[in-house]
């Protein structure tokens, strides 16, 4: 027994290698003078600096960061009244339909999400920048709110909606005194995730994005096309905390609201 | 709550679905049908049906089931090891962690370890092989590419194994089943729809992945999200780029019928 266990901790092991090395692999050459990412010639910080004095770079963070913030903010709260509205429709189905075409962005390919807003937004006489980055980041974070929040009001007993009522609330207190607070654990979350999908998309971005305006991904898919600049290695180290301090985050948002709530991997 | 209030609610969420779900599709279905010149016509299917585009479907379609079937391959034990850990909330915490990391910035680490003077050639010359051209090969996208989807495999692997009642595997081993064979008659069978979840969740994206097919492999592999964005951004034949597109979808629920209609695995899997 002592010996099969072994084994599966060694496999486990290497899997936890191959995951994690490329990654750490990155960050290492974010310290290399020299140039490329083979060869440590000794210790520096000046990628670093370089990433911190590019006006342009800090530009496009900034851009991702706004972009994230709106379009997560905007999708909660159409997410939410998505999530009720299905929530009340009696048939069951007309819920079924509602709930099927919430899931058509969830599973599209992001070149089918992509390539159709191209087509939508140049029809519609949207111009290709900001505009069409948060109407597509916007568009595909309603779905991932409505999923986050549906089961928080499932498992709402209905009793608790009758006896506000019962004890006099209106239709509105019954929502913003009653349901809102039941369901806040499953806004957060939902909004948590609408801000990382949006942080992290790029195929979506990249045929929605016009000439003059750039989100991270698609920065470094460019300069990843030129080829290795230990630049994006020291961005990569920088975006690999943040990405972490968001995780643990996260985690503990989801702990208080009782496990890990629709804690899943992203496309 | 009366139908007021619920008409309240579907205003937002219903110019939603009709604006970025509906139209969306229907524009795609309708410049299918164009020709470079917006008038009617059905030649970009019949192009599509010539040899070039079929071969290139095929090819795309035997590169995801490729990646599918080594993420699987990898995954599987991994789950049924994970699920027998102490803390194993945390550790399948730490498998998830990497698909958080842009995709973008996995893809790039791998032009610096697969590259001329990478660390995958030094291992190479150290294992007596010798130094070999890994980047720009389809080696090279199936290996990045299931690196991408070892977590999204994992995890409804995971969650079908976590719900899996382990009274059922000890009394198959008391009926004097050996390990293999509660394995193959009790443990898989009771967890296949995590490996079918996980499988969709793998093909279908493997598909379309055009970002890896550029920086990692060159022209040496085209999949289908890879002509889609070469009609839509490079060469600007909607028309051809959208054909391609409603191919897309249709595989897409070709491969879902097949493999049930569950949401992925995407996050109701896991209330609790």
């Amino acid at each position: 027994m002592t010996k099969k266990l072994k084994w599966s901790r060694i496999y486990l092991a290497v899997v936890f290698l191959i995951l994690y090395a490329p990654i750490f692999y990155l960050m290492f050459y974010s310290f290399n003078s020299g140039e490329n990412m083979y060869g440590f010639e000794g210790f520096t910080l000046d990628w670093y600096r370089a990433v911190f004095s590019d006006t342009r770079l800090l530009i496009i963070v900034l851009n991702t960061v706004i972009i994230a913030l709106l379009s997560a903010v905007i999708s909660t709260i159409i997410g939410v009244f998505g999530a009720l509205a299905i929530m009340y429709v009696k048939q069951q189905r007309m819920k079924n339909t509602l709930l099927s075409l919430n899931n058509v962005l969830i599973v599209s390919p992001d070149v089918i999400i992509g390539a159709s807003f191209l087509i939508l937004f140049t029809i519609i006489g949207i111009r290709l920048g900001f505009t069409s980055v948060l109407l597509a980041h916007i568009a595909f974070s309603v779905p991932i709110v409505v999923i986050m929040v549906l089961p928080k009001l499932q498992e709402m007993s209905p009793t608790l909606i009758d006896a506000a009522r019962d004890l006099g609330a209106s239709r509105f207190e019954v929502l913003s005194k009653v349901v809102i607070p039941y369901i806040t654990p499953g806004i957060f979350a939902g909004f948590f995730m609408a801000l990382t999908y949006s942080l992290d998309d790029f195929a979506v971005t990249f045929f929605v994005t016009g000439n003059g305006f750039s989100t991270l991904s698609v920065e470094i898919y460019s300069l990843a096309r030129q080829g290795i600049s230990l630049q994006i290695n020291a961005l990569s180290t920088l975006i690999f905390f943040v990405t972490l301090a968001l995780v643990i985050g996260y985690y503990f948002i989801s702990k208080r609201s009782g496990g890990l709530v629709g804690m899943g991997v992203r496309k | 709550m009366g139908t007021k209030a619920r008409n309240l609610f579907l205003i937002p969420y219903g110019f939603w679905i009709v604006f970025f779900v509906a139209a969306p599709l229907l524009m795609v279905l309708f410049y299918s049908f164009r020709d470079l010149d917006g008038g009617f016509t059905l030649a970009n299917y019949a192009n599509f049906f010539s040899s070039t585009y079929f071969q290139l479907a095929v090819s795309s379609f035997w590169y995801a089931f490729l990646i599918t079937l080594f993420a699987l391959l990898i995954s599987y034990p991994t789950a049924l090891i994970l699920t027998k850990l102490k803390h194993k909330q945390l550790w399948l915490l730490l498998i998830i962690v990497p698909s958080w990391i842009n995709l973008l910035l996995k893809v790039y680490a791998f032009l610096g370890i697969f590259g001329t003077y990478g660390p995958a050639n030094a291992l190479l010359e150290v294992m007596g092989i010798g130094e070999r051209q890994l980047l720009f090969t389809d080696f090279s996208f199936v290996f990045v590419s299931v690196y991408i989807f070892i977590p999204f495999m994992i995890l409804p692997i995971y969650n079908a194994l976590d719900k899996l009642n382990p009274s059922l595997v000890d009394a198959s081993r008391d009926l004097g089943a050996s390990a293999f064979e509660s394995f193959r008659q009790v443990i898989f069978p009771l967890t296949i729809d995590g490996v079918k979840a996980g499988c969709q969740l793998v093909f279908i994206p493997s598909l379309s992945l055009f970002m890896i097919t550029r920086l990692i492999a060159g022209n040496q592999v085209i999949t289908l999200g890879t002509a889609i964005e070469q009609h839509f951004l490079v060469t600007q034949d909607w028309g051809m780029g959208s054909v391609i597109a409603v191919f897309l979808i249709l595989s897409m629920f070709v491969i879902m019928f097949l493999t049930g209609n569950r949401k992925w695995g995407l996050t109701n899997d896991k209330k609790a």
